[in-house]
């Protein structure tokens, strides 16, 4: 009788943990590299890179082609939630993963990194906007390909002033983030010369009537509007200054994190005349225009922004530096993956020729962007015109400011 | 706490464990089960993953401490990740700043649990129902705005490289193996003494709570007392499982003082069993392995985790447990 019950919880139990052995018993080819796209494929971030940037990161895995060795891309969608991350990244690596690329949300972004120094295997980040991967907490084992806050605010900030906007008036969301925006982006304007009103803080993440505040910022006679916040926050500000008219009276709207689908989301009517930073329009020149064409097939009516491209790029200059060292090599010390990848330049048709830092800073340009009225749009997609160019070598954090431990003074 | 009432009142009541032929408090079909679970946390990480294992006992702990309020007060608090995720943080901050050892910073995220938990309870215990659990709720948004703001935990980013150090300054937990019995040990302890808290004639009073508390008001009982207890204990096991959670991960994050997560953990206990007590569990471990394997299908997660949440809703009532134990005629 007993032995029925035990029997009936046991299969319970059994079944609950069904899902967990197919896993186990793949066997782990010696001649594959594996490439573990971990991102947010459900919530906030998945228009930006998600099932995108996945699809990306295979078309790199297509173009690179066959030099000798198999290529398995898998992936999986960390929740936003940091333990769901970090048990996915122990348990990749452990099974085999060579390198995790991808993974947004600055906590998650983090825990991945000192999960791939502690397993000794190659990370890649595209899509985490905070500066401490190439700082305080930066890795040898860790490449940061992207956007970071400093690189948006020198950006923004900086060549937003070059620009004409030289007076500003900050709306920014009162968390350790916005205050980072605020305060970056601060000192890049009276770096350039501009000087900044005033700012208001206000309650987060409580806060989705922004009306009051976009009055004040009205009325500081401030030439540009800083939005020191991110997703949703940004968003509705944006919708409800278009509403109050904001744009129309030749104040400018600067969104400090903000990318293309956003745009395409907000629709030209609501976006037009807001200004923001990215490193890659598909519209930009030959190369991006050529690449954006060959991933068509694989993203369909979506257009690829800087951080779902990142991947591409990413993985391509990745597999460069594999085929180099060889595989064998590449399996027995993830720093010596990034060594190499650091010391051989990167030329791609995403962001160009560039390079990777000592700190595992990635370079490449930063361009200001100003989101087209619906008139000036000819056609789906065409959102951007470009106001300011940032060169690579001057568009992030010097490395002797970053407080990295591996860069040699 | 009147105790001399409540001696009289046990001995009055039929031994649960003599009646079914079950040994320390137990039935004979919960030794069994205990038997199955004590195997299963033996032989586990030779057969799965021992870091996901480790999560699944953190919240599978977590859970218990949830049900032991809902489940046997009846109360349900809807703000217990505060309690899980300052667990966690103070753990966090104990071990990577302080440089204090893994124990002892889970015994500093524990008692902090417990403190808050006495504040919030205090507070929240004077009211019922639907009141109840929009006072703990209220109270648990103000512990996420304060750790929103508070330069010690990081913000957005959490708390990054927790050490996990070594236990009592001796034994390396480098490796996950030797962290795994560690977390086991905890959790095996816990859930032990939550059966012997539920089990124990304090645990009789606050069945009787929930069953009539008027009625156990007239009996001479201040229930006002019981409860607060319950809730500081139901709140020191919820810190002691994220305090455990942070050192195994080394992260402390927002997620874990999210409302959000509140509301995961009614999930898992009412997916387990409410009132049994296996059901937790099982519940955690059906949430979290959804969590951890369905990964792999993206968005989909969301979509399956809310039809089976809905299925066990409509289907099984009494949680996967409670059916089992229904079906079968025993207690779980």
């Amino acid at each position: 009788m007993s032995l029925t019950r035990r029997g009936l919880i046991a299969a319970s139990v059994g079944t609950t943990m069904m899902p967990a052995l197919p896993r186990l018993s793949r066997a782990q080819a010696a001649n594959t590299i594996r490439i573990g796209v971990l991102n947010d494929q459900s919530g906030a971030y998945r228009d930006i890179s998600g099932p995108y940037g996945v699809e990306c990161t295979r078309q790199a895995v297509a173009e690179f082609g066959n030099k000798g060795f198999n290529i398995e891309v898998i992936t999986a969608d960390h929740q936003n939630k940091p333990d769901v991350g970090v048990n996915i990244a122990r348990q990749w690596y452990d099974q085999g993963v060579d390198m995790i690329l991808d993974v947004p949300t600055s906590s998650v972004g983090l825990a991945v990194n000192n999960v791939a120094r502690e397993k000794n295997k190659a990370y890649i980040n595209t899509g985490s906007a905070t500066s401490d991967l190439t700082g305080a907490q930066c890795s040898p084992n860790t490449v940061h390909w992207m956007y970071d806050t400093y690189m948006l605010a020198k950006s923004t900030g900086g060549a937003m002033v070059k620009a004409g906007g030289d007076s500003w008036f900050f709306i920014t969301a009162d968390y350790a983030f916005g205050h980072a925006l605020e305060r970056d982006t601060t000192t890049f304007v009276r770096a350039a010369g501009g000087r900044v009103a005033g700012s208001v803080k206000y309650p987060f993440p409580a806060t989705s009537d922004f009306s009051s505040f976009l009055v004040q910022a009205q009325a500081s006679r401030a030439k540009v509007i800083g939005l020191a916040n991110a997703g949703a926050d940004t968003i509705n500000s944006i919708k409800q200054a278009a509403e109050f008219g904001v744009t129309r009276r030749g104040v400018k709207l600067a969104a400090l994190l903000m990318f293309l689908p956003d745009v395409h989301a907000l629709g030209l009517q609501t976006a037009q005349g807001l200004v923001l930073t990215e490193s890659f329009y598909w519209d930009l020149n030959d190369r991006t225009r050529a690449v954006s064409e060959r991933l068509r097939p694989r993203l369909k009516d979506v257009r690829p922004n800087m951080a779902s491209i990142a991947n591409y790029s990413a993985t391509l200059h990745y597999l460069k530096a594999i085929a180099d060292m060889g595989v064998a090599a590449s399996k027995t010390s993830g720093v010596e993956v990034i060594n190499r990848m650091k010391a051989i330049p990167c030329d791609d048709d995403a962001f160009g020729a560039g390079r990777i830092r000592e700190d595992g800073r990635k370079l490449c340009p930063s361009y200001l962007f100003e989101v087209k009225s619906p008139a000036e749009s000819k056609g789906a997609w065409d959102y951007y015109k470009l106001l300011q160019t940032t060169p690579a070598e001057e568009a992030f954090r010097p490395m002797n400011e970053g407080g990295c431990s591996l860069v040699r003074s | 706490m009147a105790a001399d009432t409540t001696s009289i009142t046990a001995s009055a009541l039929p031994d649960p464990a003599q009646e079914a032929g079950g040994a320390w408090g137990f039935t004979r079909a919960q030794l069994g089960a205990l038997g199955v679970l004590i195997v299963f946390l033996a032989v586990a990480p030779f057969m799965l993953y021992p870091v996901f294992l480790m999560k699944l006992l953190c919240f599978a702990l977590f859970a218990c401490a949830f049900n032991l309020l809902i489940g046997y007060v009846g109360l349900l608090s809807f703000g217990h990740a505060a309690y899980f995720g300052m667990g966690g943080y103070l753990a966090g901050h104990a071990a990577k700043v302080w440089g204090l050892t893994p124990e002892l910073a889970i015994i500093v995220g524990a008692v902090t649990a417990g403190l808050l938990g006495t504040i919030a309870g205090w507070i929240a215990i004077r009211r019922q129902g639907i009141y109840f659990a929009m006072i703990t709720l209220a109270l648990a948004q103000m512990v996420y705005f304060f750790c929103v703001q508070a330069p010690f935990t990081g913000g957005e980013d959490g708390i990054q490289a927790i050490p996990r150090g070594s236990l009592f300054g001796v034994i390396p937990l480098d490796q996950d193996m030797t962290m795994y019995w560690l977390v086991a040990g905890i959790f095996l302890g816990a859930f032990l003494l939550i059966h012997r808290i539920i089990h124990s004639p304090y645990g009789q009073v606050l069945k009787s709570i929930r069953e009539n508390e008027p009625r156990a008001t007239s009996l001479g009982y201040r229930t006002d007392d019981y409860k607060l207890l319950a809730f500081i204990l139901s709140a020191t096991i919820a810190g002691t499982a994220g305090a455990t959670k942070s050192i195994v991960f080394g992260i402390a994050t927002l997620t874990d003082v999210h409302w959000s997560m509140s509301g995961e953990v009614v999930l898992m206990t009412l997916v387990g069993g409410l009132g049994t007590v296996f059901g937790p569990v099982i519940g955690a471990a059906v949430i979290v392995t959804m969590q951890n394997y369905l990964a792999e299908m993206g968005a989909w997660v969301t979509v399956i985790q809310g039809v089976i949440f809905v299925t066990c809703v409509l289907a099984f009532r009494r949680g996967l447990v409670g059916e089992i134990a229904a079906m079968l005629k025993v207690k779980l």
